[in-house]
């Protein structure tokens, strides 16, 4: 049970923080000039954004979980499971970023999602 | 080709070393505030946590020059392969024992990582949509 919350905050607060941070990227726009002078503008203008504090604050708590499960949990089950990301991210960019997911993506998640059962089973 | 090699590495290994750090902790079983202040600042002064940190900072500098002229549909499905190198590694450098139904599922989601980047990776036609 403990497994089952903490994955759902690195898979749901890590991939919502990710979506976010793009929210907030696609606000600025595209990067043309790689000046470190332009760059740090770039990067004062990204923190005036709620969405990229709030995507920030939402990949900490992903990071923080990821770190809780990692003192019980072998790495090599945590990190193929943390592939659920795949489908939560696919559901977030339609739903919340209007991406349109084409059907072989969906297989390939459906495919992870198939792989990140078969590796839940071999749990400890 | 190295850079992805090297994207390939580091980004596994740095959960490796997060790994090894948390497990000298100890298990994390409480949410309480109260109690995890001590625990953070256990976490804070071990080694490997930082060296796991320097890792996956090193992994997304690799992940972004990559990005600079590779495309994503390049760079994505290659990545799958992180996936078979956190087992590898957790096995070599962990002792971590990998039972074939892991396996097995590992190269399942491997497959499904390929799959999914495979595909285009712009969908929305005008940046500014978002």
């Amino acid at each position: 049970m403990r497994e089952v919350v903490l994955f759902f905050l690195i898979v749901v607060a890590g991939t919502a923080g990710e979506l976010c941070v793009s929210r907030a990227m696609k606000g600025i726009g595209e990067i043309h000039n790689f000046r470190p002078k332009s760059i740090l503008s770039f990067v004062l203008q990204s923190l005036r954004l709620p969405w990229m504090w709030l995507g920030i604050a939402l990949m900490s708590l992903g990071f923080f979980s990821l770190l809780a499960i990692l003192s019980f949990q072998e790495v090599s089950f945590v990190v193929p499971v943390s592939a659920l990301s795949y489908a939560a991210g696919a559901f977030g960019a339609k739903a919340f970023l209007g991406e349109r997911i084409n059907r072989n993506r969906w297989v390939g998640i459906a495919v992870v999602c198939i792989g990140v059962t078969i590796v839940w089973w071999s749990r400890k | 080709m190295p850079l992805i090699l090297v994207s390939i590495i580091l980004g596994p290994l740095g959960n490796v070393f997060l790994g090894e750090a948390m497990k000298g902790i100890g298990p994390v079983t409480s949410a309480r505030i109260h109690d995890l202040a001590p625990i953070a600042s256990r976490v804070l002064a071990s080694g490997y946590i930082w060296l796991g940190i320097a890792c996956l900072l090193g992994f997304f500098i690799a992940h972004m020059l990559l990005l600079t002229w590779a495309d994503y549909s390049y760079v994505q499905p290659a990545t799958s392969l992180s996936y078979l190198s956190v087992s590898v590694l957790s096995y070599l450098l962990l002792g971590e024992m990998i039972s074939p139904l892991r396996w097995l599922g590992v190269a399942v989601i491997c497959l499904g990582v390929f799959l999914v980047g495979r595909t285009s990776p712009s969908t929305t036609g005008a940046p500014s949509r978002a």
